[in-house]
């Protein structure tokens, strides 16, 4: 097979407000042969979206390609000019971003869009190219394809969108198709739909793709090979077997390392007991949400329904959950940013006020939070002693020497040199704000960080730093952890006990060792089931889901299941009736569902 | 650049040491200016000097009819001529320029803290407080600000600090809105709910965390409230409601010598070209204030 895309010597300089020039790509070459598959891996700033653009010709504002030559079967796209490069987009190479969302007008339908660039091109008539966008829909398993393209874009689900992202660019037939971390923002159980569905296409179609991503685990499904980005240059190029299971480089065997988490068992003596005998929080039938309240004191969008759960003396408790399950609602509830509409919460024995004015400042200090952007949860405008500083003065009383005497103290803890204390945050790495953003929350010194996804914004490598040292704090200072995040690992790297919340409500709830051991509820067996693997052929070896059984009646009354839509395993009869109930197992997990122990094992 | 201050994420590479950024921060915002920002600067510093320092300058005295005729042209004895009267052209805008930059500058001061105070207070406390606010100050904008100062002007006379409240009053409500739609986006921002969970009080959230990110957008915005008010001052003073005479500011020299426009006297040239160069330079140093308060700006606008 020869080569379809020769890229050689590429170099794309970008331009800061100085005017000063920096190389982001430096003197890349790669060759992609026809029908192959190259992922191009790395961290964020590592350059892979830029290289990727600019086999289309373009460079972001304030970029330029400043040297190489990009071949792309006979043309040379370097020497084309502005109309003939709109002759080569979206005919011969076709770009899928990471947001569908964004990239779909909403105010026309589906299939005006999936066809327009079969229209722009000239390449078919009307009715063909949308005979040939239901094929395509067929293909990408999407669901009734001869009318989903009669939809508005808010009318399918994320990964849908993703999909028919996907018919569009493909209904071109391009000879090159660009894929930049299509499935990032998706949830994992839809990622595996989307990737599955991606892969089949590329298969039948036998296109020629790139597909920029972050995640090793993903690249390992759907790669033929592997170029591993650092900083602009290509660090490692390779067969995917070969860069995952032999990898040459330093860089490439870091970034493995860290995308195989480690445990970090923060703890320590008697957990589970202390648990039982007095927990540190609390929370008992908790229901809260936004907007308007009705008559009864329930709001209009109800995020978090009837969660109970608690967390002992040091320990750490992950929630997982997809987007929009409630986690961070959750996290914003026990702060007391939002007052729940009912439930109790009982912090250290008392009862915890519902609103941040009622409770008192002992309250206050000792539960924090840590959000997850660093860029936002850190005020731009104030020093790193500014910003530490606040909450020694507010709680300890520190001033003056004394002061910057522990915010010495508490960046040696954190792992940051003192002399930072006097920049602003702008000027930090990620990593670098997310460990100030952990300070700030020590200073208070707690008794409990809730933390709301503190590693979901940060590179693998940064954010295993980070979760090392929290695991360390945990151990040295006896802290304890509300842990949320959507990624398993993540959790599981450092939680003792799980709580698996799904559309708010709290599905299941275990330790670490038993959260993916049978019995399960059903969401988290597919939870666990579609957190991919960093092995060749996982995907073809996770089982398809299974189809949802048939109801006679559906039913839309309030309390019942609310995995019912989704759930592969319910009853008819019985499920559509009645409010499931918490089924505690001989492993001692909870697991809201009609089945029973015996039953959910299978 | 000394210090970059952008920063996507965890792209850079570790680099700590000691700050940079104490160095030399007038230095490092002057390189920062373009050209056009620094003729804006020059010509700021120039009418500012002139407001303070016109009077002692001035070779003749405010009122003085020292030409023997008038509309006279440029001359060694009258660098810019005489007016209808036979003033002195150049003595009259040294006098003026206090009037107007003076006038203009403490409305605008007062109408942009007014304004920003006002927006962060109805940012932090309740709706309630906010809607009632808002609406009140969303009346007053709907009334013209020339009709609202003919009224103000015929019900109380005219008079320096009626004219200054009345300018103020007017381009109030406009910074109120740009004052309260940054506070109340900053409002939202993870560290302000940070230093909310902290239990920090509303007047230190206001102050501390929310005022400090929005205080370059609102000097943007005072340098525009400042040309708005130079602009309706000297259009009141052309209606002859502004400052009375004697004494004149830059706009009510436009209209005494309107009559001298037909044979191009610089009497009525030379004060519009001071209007048209002062509210100039106060834009074009506005329009290159250094990136960052820019990007403040489009960040918390957006």
């Amino acid at each position: 097979m020869s080569d379809l895309v020769r890229v050689s010597d590429l170099r794309v300089v970008a331009c800061n407000d100085a005017g000063e020039e920096r190389a982001i790509v430096k003197d890349v070459s790669f060759s992609i042969r026809q029908g192959e598959v190259l992922a191009l891996i790395g961290e964020s700033g590592s350059g892979k979206t830029t290289i990727a653009l600019a086999l289309m010709g373009y460079a972001r504002s304030g970029c330029r390609v400043a040297a190489g030559s990009i071949q792309i079967g006979d043309t040379a796209v370097m020497s084309l000019d502005a109309r003939e490069l709109g002759q080569l987009r979206g005919r011969q190479v076709a770009y899928i971003a990471q947001s569908a969302a964004a990239a779909f007008n909403p105010v026309k339908r589906i299939m005006d869009q999936v066809i327009e660039g079969a229209l722009i091109h000239g390449i078919t008539s009307r009715a063909a190219a949308e005979a040939k966008a239901v094929a395509m829909f067929r293909s990408l398993a999407l669901p009734d394809p001869e009318h989903i393209g009669q939809r508005y874009p808010h009318e399918v689900s994320g990964g849908q969108l993703q999909r028919l992202m996907a018919a569009m660019a493909l209904i071109t037939d391009p000879q090159l198709v660009i894929l930049d971390e299509p499935t990032t923002a998706l949830d994992v159980t839809t990622q595996i739909e989307v990737l599955r569905a991606f892969k089949r296409v590329v298969r039948e179609l036998r296109t020629t793709a790139v597909y920029v991503s972050h995640d090793l685990a993903v690249v390992a499904q759907i790669a033929d090979r592997i170029a591993v980005l650092n900083h602009g240059q290509i660090c490692e190029c390779g067969v995917t077997e070969q860069v995952l299971d032999a990898p040459c480089d330093s860089y490439t065997k870091a970034l493995l390392g860290a995308a195989r988490p480690a445990a970090r068992h923060g703890q320590t003596k008697s957990a589970a007991v202390e648990t039982v005998a007095s927990p540190l929080l609390a929370i008992d039938g908790l229901t809260a949400g936004y907007g308007r309240r009705d008559g009864h004191g329930r709001p209009q969008k109800v995020v978090l329904k009837d969660i109970s759960l608690s967390l002992g003396r040091g320990a750490a408790l992950g929630v997982i959950g997809e987007s929009g399950s409630g986690k961070s609602t959750l996290a914003r509830v026990i702060a007391g940013l939002l007052p729940p509409a009912s439930g109790a919460i009982t912090f250290d024995g008392a009862p915890l006020p519902a609103r941040l004015e009622e409770r008192n400042r002992e309250q206050l200090r000792r539960i924090q939070i840590v959000f997850q952007n660093a860029d936002t949860a850190l005020n731009p405008a104030h020093t790193v002693a500014r910003i530490l500083g606040r909450p020694l003065a507010l709680y300890h009383g520190l001033g003056g020497r004394a002061r910057d005497k522990r915010i010495a103290e508490l960046l040696d803890r954190v792992r940051l040199p003192a002399t930072i204390a006097e920049r602003h945050c702008a000027d930090l790495s990620g990593g670098q704000k997310q460990r100030i953003n952990l300070a700030r929350a020590l200073a208070a010194q707690p008794d409990l960080i809730l933390c709301d996804e503190v590693t979901s914004a940060l590179d693998t490598v940064v954010g295993a730093a980070i979760l090392d040292l929290m695991a360390e704090l945990r151990r040295e200072l006896g802290v304890s952890y509300l842990f949320i995040s959507h990624d398993i690992a993540t959790v599981r790297s450092i939680c003792d006990e799980v709580v698996v919340l799904y559309a708010g409500c709290k599905v299941e709830s275990t330790s670490r060792q038993t959260l993916s051991a049978a019995p399960s509820h059903p969401y988290t067996d597919l939870l666990v089931a579609s957190v991919p693997e960093l092995r060749r052929g996982w995907l073809e070896q996770v089982p398809p889901p299974a189809a949802v059984p048939r109801f006679g009646v559906e039913s839309e009354a309030p309390g019942l299941c609310v995995f019912l839509q989704r759930c592969p395993v319910r009853i008819d009869g019985v499920c559509n009736v009645a409010a499931p109930a918490h089924v505690i197992t001989r492993n001692g997990k909870q697991i809201l569902c009609h089945h029973t122990e015996e039953e959910l094992r299978h | 650049m000394t210090a970059p201050t952008v920063s996507s994420s965890a792209d850079r590479p570790p680099a700590v040491g000691a700050a940079p950024r104490r160095a030399s921060a007038w230095g490092r915002w002057r390189r920062r200016l373009s050209i056009s920002g620094l003729i804006g600067l020059a010509t700021v510093i120039f009418w500012l000097l002139v407001a303070a320092l016109g009077p002692l300058l001035a070779p003749h005295g405010v009122g003085a009819i020292v030409a023997d005729d008038s509309f006279a042209s440029f001359s060694t004895q009258f660098p810019l001529g005489s007016d209808y009267l036979g003033r002195d052209v150049l003595s009259r805008i040294l006098y003026g320029a206090r009037y107007t930059v003076g006038l203009a500058l403490a409305a605008a001061v007062l109408a942009s803290s007014v304004g920003t105070a006002l927006g962060l207070a109805a940012a932090v406390t309740g709706r309630w407080i906010d809607e009632t606010m808002s609406r009140l100050l969303d009346a007053l904008t709907c009334i013209p600000s020339k009709i609202f100062a003919l009224v103000m002007v015929a019900g109380f006379g005219s008079s320096v600090p009626l004219l200054m409240l009345t300018a103020a009053l007017t381009y109030l409500p406009g910074a109120y809105r740009i004052a309260r739609s940054l506070a109340v986006n900053l409002n939202v921002m993870e560290y302000v709910e940070v230093a909310r969970a902290r239990g920090e009080g509303r007047a230190h959230i206001a102050c501390s965390e929310i005022l400090p990110n929005m205080i370059h957008p609102m000097l943007a915005d005072f340098g525009l409230r400042f040309v708005f008010v130079v602009l309706l001052l000297s259009g009141l003073s052309f209606l002859g409601l502004g400052v009375q005479p004697p004494a004149a500011d830059l706009g009510s020299l436009v209209r005494e010598n309107i009559s001298g426009l037909a044979e191009g006297a610089p009497a009525v040239l030379m004060p519009a070209f001071a209007i048209a160069t002062l509210t100039i330079g106060v834009n074009l140093l506005i329009d290159s204030l250094p990136g960052r308060a820019r990007r403040f700006a489009q960040g918390a606008l957006r």
